[in-house]
C-alpha cells in the first residue's frame, strides 16, 4: 500500500514539474532579465534608493510606486544612461539633485530597468530590451 | 503549544535579523547662527571629486567623469594627457594632490578607476604626472590595485601627504566585504604608503611578511573617502563610509586592523545583520562613528584665523544629508555636531585652502568659499 502510494506522489509530482515546465519555459527572457537587473541595483543602486526602493526623501526620489517611472519610460532609462541633472516631480515632490552616469552597458541598463519597473509593487509587462537602450539619444 | 512555539520562533528570528543600532553618542545640532555664507567661486560642475591650489592662484578640479580641468582667472581650460579612467558606479577620475614641494618639483599625484592590468573591470589606480601648459606630461603609474572586478562600488581614493613626505592613499574594499580588508595579502580595504616616487618604504609594516602587499599601511577599512594631515601632531586622518550606520572617522596607525567587517556599527542595506560585534581585541575602535550614517567625503580641520569660532574643529562633508557637518574636539573625542549650510547639495569634499578659505565641492553646483558673512 505504501509503496503504491510513493509510487503515485512521486508520479504526480514528475508530471505536475513537467507540464509546468512546459507551460512556464525556464528561458522567460523578461524573468531572467529582472534577476540580472537585481544584481546590478544591488551594486549601483542601492545606496541611495534603498532595498525598498523608498529612496530617501527630498534627495533620492522613491522608485516604489514611482509616477514617474510609470509615465516616463524613455526619460527613466535616458536618465541610467548619461545621468539625471535638472528638477524632476516625483510623486507630487520635487527633486533637483544630480546622478552620475553610472557606466553601465546597455543590457545592463535594460536589466536594472526592468528589475525597478516589476519590483515594490511596480508592474511592466511590456520589457526593455538592450536594443530599445541602444536608441536611446541623450 | 505548537502554535505558541512557531510564534515564539518568528519573534526571536525577526529580532535577530533587524539589530538595533546604537545611535552616536552626540548628535548633529542646527546652528542658531553661523556668521558665514557660501560664494560659488567655480560654477558648472558635476561631480567635482579632487582639488588642487597652484602656487599663482589658479585651481585644478577632477570631475568623476574624466575631466580634468584647470581653472583660472574664471576660464575652465580641460587638460589633455588624463590617463584612460573606467567611468563605472562610483569610480571614476577622483582625488587630486599636489606634492608638498610641488613649487619646486611640479609632481601632481592623481587616483583614478583604472582599466590597466589582466582581466575586464577596473581597481583603483595612483600616478604622479607634472603639467605642461594643458597637457599632463612624465606620467608614471605608482600604483595599481588588483584584481580588476565590474563591479561599481568602494574604490576609496583619497591621497595625502604626512610631514615626513610620505604618500598615504585609500583603496576600498570594492565590495568584497568578506574577501579583500582583512587579508594583507589581497589588496582593497586598506591605507597604504609609498615614498613620493612610488616605491615602497624600508619601513613599511608589513615589509617582511610573506606573500603581503607591502604598500598596505592599515587594514580592516571599508571605503575611506576623506583623509587629511592632522596640522598639528602629523597623524593621517580618515573617515570612511560604513553600510547601514557605522560610517567612521579612523586616526591611521602602523600595521593595524581596523576591524571591518569583523567589528562594525553598522548593519546591512536590508536591515540584516553580518556581525553582532562592535569590539575586538587587536582591533582599532574608531575615534568617532555615525549612526544614522551621514555618508561623509572629504575632511579638513580648521586651522585658519579666518574662522575663530571654528577654529581647531574637524570639517567633514554628506553626500546623503547635503550639508557640511563641523565636529568639535577635546582631547580627541566628539564634544559637538553642527550640520552647517543644510541644504547646500551633495558634499563631495572639503579643505582648507593655502589662503586660510575653506573650500567645498558640491555636486551638480561646483566649487564654493566659505566667507565671512559681513
Amino acid at each position: 500500500m505504501r509503496f503504491i502510494i510513493v509510487s503515485l506522489t512521486t508520479l504526480i509530482t514528475v508530471i505536475f514539474i513537467n507540464t509546468n515546465q512546459n507551460n512556464q519555459p525556464q528561458t522567460d527572457p523578461l524573468k531572467e532579465s529582472i534577476k540580472r537587473g537585481h544584481e546590478i541595483y544591488t551594486d549601483f543602486c542601492v545606496s541611495c534608493h534603498l532595498p525598498s526602493g523608498k529612496g530617501v526623501e527630498k534627495v533620492y526620489p522613491p522608485l516604489a510606486n514611482s509616477d514617474y517611472l510609470k509615465k516616463n519610460r524613455e526619460a527613466s532609462i535616458r536618465g541610467i544612461k548619461y545621468g539625471q541633472k535638472g528638477s524632476i516631480v516625483v510623486n507630487g515632490k520635487t527633486y533637483n539633485g544630480f546622478m552620475a552616469p553610472m557606466g553601465l552597458s546597455d543590457d545592463e541598463v535594460a536589466d536594472v530597468m526592468n528589475y525597478i519597473t516589476n519590483s515594490w509593487g511596480n508592474k511592466n509587462d511590456k520589457i526593455v530590451t538592450e536594443e530599445e537602450v541602444a536608441k536611446i539619444k541623450k | 503549544m505548537r502554535t505558541i512555539f512557531s510564534l515564539l520562533s518568528i519573534i526571536f528570528i525577526s529580532c535577530m535579523s533587524c539589530a538595533q543600532q546604537t545611535e552616536s553618542e552626540v548628535k548633529a545640532e542646527t546652528p542658531t547662527a553661523i556668521n558665514y555664507i557660501t560664494e560659488v567661486v567655480v560654477p558648472d560642475l558635476n561631480i567635482p571629486w579632487g582639488m588642487g591650489y597652484l602656487p599663482d592662484g589658479s585651481m585644478l578640479i577632477t570631475e568623476k567623469t574624466g575631466e580634468l580641468i584647470h581653472f583660472k582667472n574664471g576660464v575652465k581650460t580641460n587638460i589633455e594627457g588624463v590617463p584612460d579612467i573606467y567611468v563605472r558606479g562610483q569610480g571614476g577620475l577622483m582625488d587630486l594632490k599636489l606634492h608638498p614641494n610641488y613649487k619646486n618639483n611640479g609632481w601632481i599625484y592623481i587616483s583614478y578607476a583604472s582599466p590597466e592590468g589582466e582581466g575586464t573591470g577596473g581597481n583603483t589606480a595612483i600616478l604622479r604626472a607634472k603639467l605642461d601648459n594643458n597637457t599632463l606630461v612624465e606620467k608614471e603609474l605608482l600604483y595599481k590595485a588588483e584584481p580588476n572586478t565590474k563591479g561599481g562600488r568602494h574604490w576609496g581614493s583619497r591621497i595625502e601627504f604626512d610631514n615626513e613626505g610620505y604618500l598615504y592613499f585609500s583603496i576600498g574594499d570594492r565590495a568584497n566585504r568578506d574577501v579583500n580588508p582583512q587579508d594583507i595579502t589581497r589588496d582593497c580595504g586598506k591605507i597604504y604608503r609609498l615614498s613620493d616616487d612610488g616605491s615602497i618604504p624600508k619601513d613599511n609594516p608589513f615589509i617582511n611578511t610573506a606573500n603581503a602587499k607591502t604598500a598596505i599601511y592599515s587594514y580592516g577599512h571599508r571605503n575611506p573617502q576623506g583623509m587629511v594631515k592632522n596640522p598639528i601632531t602629523g597623524n593621517i586622518w580618515v573617515n570612511e563610509h560604513g553600510p547601514q550606520g557605522g560610517d567612521e572617522i579612523n586616526i591611521i596607525q602602523k600595521g593595524k586592523n581596523f576591524g571591518w567587517p569583523v567589528i562594525s556599527y553598522g548593519i546591512n542595506y536590508d536591515g540584516t545583520t553580518f556581525t553582532d560585534i562592535t569590539e575586538k581585541e587587536g582591533m582599532e575602535q574608531p575615534l568617532f562613528y555615525w549612526v544614522p550614517s551621514i555618508a561623509p567625503s572629504g575632511m579638513t580641520f580648521i586651522s585658519s584665523n579666518i574662522y575663530p569660532n571654528w577654529k581647531g574643529s574637524i570639517l567633514v562633508g554628506s553626500l546623503k544629508f547635503e550639508y557640511i557637518e563641523r565636529l568639535v574636539l577635546e582631547n580627541n573625542k566628539v564634544v559637538k555636531r553642527e550640520k552647517l549650510f543644510e541644504g547646500i547639495g551633495r558634499v563631495r569634499n572639503v579643505l582648507e585652502a593655502p589662503d586660510g578659505y575653506i573650500y567645498a565641492a558640491i555636486e551638480g553646483k561646483g566649487i564654493v568659499k566659505i566667507i565671512p558673512e559681513n
